[in-house]
């Protein structure tokens, strides 16, 4: 066991105000990367705001430890008048998750920008990237309805002109982030209509509040339009099946230094948004809600677990495939919060990181493995790995852990799912979940036969092998998988500290 | 009738709504698609003023406490209303939801900025605006291997 209550990591004066700097933080640095004088410039602040906004995060992390929940009023002004930060176990662990996401990517960038992005743009694509890291971490730290929204819109539109950027190696990225800005706004003001109708029956904005009026308020036919709207719209941005049209080309397109942060974070921060919705703020045994989770939410994440698995097995380009599985694995994600229990809730934040550490290993190894030779289809990369062995080693690291290979973070994950279905009676999610998973292998299995042990095509060019700037982080994230596969006490203490915020009581 | 007539606001909203959201789903032109785009988020901005607008409430502005102004607005409304519901003899409508929907339209303004930035490369990338055409081009890109760096 690991004690946060003794962890101090930032002096008390930032401490009080970590809340605020968290967000602040990568939002300041993104202006001073737009303006900065050279790329190297803006990638040095890049990392410097993403590591400050990670220390803020671990802060954070010491503080709930110690008092439960931090709430931060902003500007003093208390709720519900004024705009508050709620941050819990469930939301320290999304934003530690986030910003170290980002302080990795942002590493990996100095080097890989280069071969991907324009030079002029350099200095842009850092600062789109920290204000779409600055949105995410708002969105999971606050206890606003419409903030919420807000910080989404901020994350959304960085995401958006990130994903165009991507246009110097594949113009289909234009396409790709056009439809995704459709898909994602129809879905932002989708959520902004909900929130309108609560608080049309609620009269608040602030979520702590509006959850306890709705205990009060009961059922009524306003409260289930708001809740229907929210849920819709946030799951088109948490690629929820079958709304997640958008994903495969906004991942498969974009400059490798987003499709690992978006892979990471990007629909995770809406699945726990909708999370706070569905547990937090509507009433807890309001039958709506139940019929929700029990007919539509683990029914549709059943199905994109087994449909989009099958779909990444026939897939032919190699992101697509990663991209395809990304929809499949937020479908566990969603199996283990629909079990509605504290340990289903703990084990699905315990999926949703792990598969953000190992979504982000794989992402890394394959622009590593393809910033030499600009492979795009599977059979490109046919014996890559005799040219570049440490990359290709970390891919098979990162893949291990997707399929669930015993002795890596993957494993566990699918463990405490398995085990959280079974407490909770639920055998049909533990077949889903072995059928799922007996894919998984034969997509992943694909990928490494291609890599490591078909021979490469004669006259090919020869792959180089990373460079050192790129095999630092992506061997810092495969480490941590194999590290947490074998002792998970600071993951597992995290994720249930976070299930029993989410599930046990009011925010 | 009288419940069509006092919820009008709302009923434009849900036309409106519709309306922008068909023309996103059924228009192959990225313009006209994001045109939709606009109008369905600008439904939501009628939406959030319609839920702010009190019976009888002036604008969210103070009126000095009986002063003209404030017996003028005062005797506009029914006494017995006025006693319920008054704060010094005036009602307020809610200011919160237009200053909250001024924070969507900026929001709506961003994503349209950058929604039709994305369609002008669009344009100069695939010659065409159409998005059949685009799928058609992007098809065979699929095919082909990837750039060599």
């Amino acid at each position: 066991m690991i004690s946060f209550e003794a962890l101090h990591a930032a002096p008390p004066a930032l401490t009080a105000h970590a809340p605020m700097l968290l967000v602040v933080g990568p939002l300041i640095a993104a202006c001073a990367a737009a303006f900065a004088p050279t790329s190297r410039t803006s990638w040095m602040i890049s990392v410097t705001g993403s590591i400050f906004a990670a220390w803020m995060a671990l802060a954070l992390l010491g503080e709930v430890a110690r008092h439960g929940a931090v709430d931060y009023f902003m500007g003093g002004f208390a709720p519900p008048l004024g705009i508050a930060f709620h941050i819990d176990a469930a939301g320290v662990l999304m934003a530690l998750l986030i910003s170290s996401a980002g302080v990795m990517a942002s590493l990996y960038s100095g080097h890989a920008l280069p071969a991907e992005v324009r030079a002029e743009k350099h200095t842009l694509t850092q600062a789109g990237f920290l204000l779409c890291q600055a949105g995410l971490l708002g969105m999971v730290s606050t206890g606003d309805a419409f903030n919420a929204f807000v910080f989404l819109e901020v994350s959304s539109i960085g995401t958006y002109a990130l994903i165009a950027i991507g246009e110097k190696r594949d113009r289909r990225a234009l396409p790709a982030a056009f439809n995704y800005l459709i898909m994602g706004t129809i879905g932002a003001t989708f959520y902004v209509v909900g929130v309108g109708f609560l608080f049309a029956a609620t009269g608040t904005l602030n979520m702590a509040d509006m959850g306890a009026r709705l205990a009060t308020l009961g059922d009524s036919s306003v409260v289930q339009a708001g809740f229907a709207f929210i849920v819709v719209g946030l799951g088109i941005k948490a690629a929820m099946f079958p709304l997640h049209g958008w994903l495969p080309g906004a991942y498969s397109y974009a400059p490798s230094l987003i499709a690992i942060f978006l892979a990471a974070t990007a629909t995770k921060a809406s699945i726990y948004l909708m999370a706070r919705f569905v547990f937090d703020v509507f009433p807890d045994g309001a039958a709506f809600g139940q019929g929700f989770i029990a007919w539509v939410l683990a029914p549709l994440a059943g199905t994109a677990a087994i449909v989009c698995s099958i779909q990444a097995v026939f897939e032919k380009e190699i992101r697509r495939m990663l991209a395809f599985s990304s929809v499949a694995q937020v479908g566990f994600i969603l199996l283990g919060l629909s079990l509605a229990t504290v340990a289903g809730a703990s084990a699905g934040l315990f999926y949703l990181a792990a598969h953000a550490l190992m979504k982000m290993t794989l992402f890394m190894a394959l622009g590593g493995l393809a910033i030499s030779i600009g492979a795009r289809r599977l059979d490109e990369l046919a014996g890559v790995a005799r040219d570049a062995p440490w990359s290709a080693a970390a891919f098979a690291i990162g893949a291990a852990s997707l399929a669930g290979v015993p002795l890596t973070l993957g494993f566990l994950a699918k463990w405490r799912l398995v085990a959280a279905a079974l407490e909770a009676g639920q055998i049909w999610i533990v077949a889903v979940l072995a059928i799922a998973s007996l894919l998984t292998l034969l997509y992943i299995g694909r990928m490494i036969e291609a890599i490591f042990f078909r021979p490469a095509p004669a006259g090919a060019p020869r792959a180089r092998e990373a460079p050192v700037g790129v095999l630092a982080p992506l061997w810092i994230l495969a480490g941590l998988s194999l590290w947490f596969g074998i002792d998970a006490s600071l993951p597992e203490q995290l994720a249930n500290a976070a299930g029993q915020a989410l599930i046990g009581g009011a925010p | 009738m009288t419940f069509f007539l006092s919820h009008f606001n709302y009923f434009a909203v849900a036309v409106l709504m519709m309306a922008g959201l068909f023309i996103v789903f059924s228009s192959g032109n990225l313009i006209k698609r994001t045109i939709g785009l606009a109008i369905f988020q600008t439904a939501t901005g009628l939406f959030y003023i319609s839920l702010g607008k009190v019976t009888g409430g002036t604008a969210p502005i103070v009126v000095e406490p009986g002063s003209a102004e404030a017996r003028e607005l005062a005797s506009r409304l029914d006494p017995a209303y006025l006693a319920q519901h008054g704060v010094d003899g005036v009602v307020y409508s809610n200011p919160l939801p237009s200053v909250l929907i001024l924070t969507a339209i900026v929001v709506g303004v961003a994503t349209l900025a950058v929604g039709l930035a994305i369609a002008v490369r669009i344009r100069e990338a695939y010659g065409s605006v159409e998005a059949d055409e685009i799928e058609v081009l992007s098809r065979v890109e699929s095919t082909q291997p990837g750039p060599r760096a």
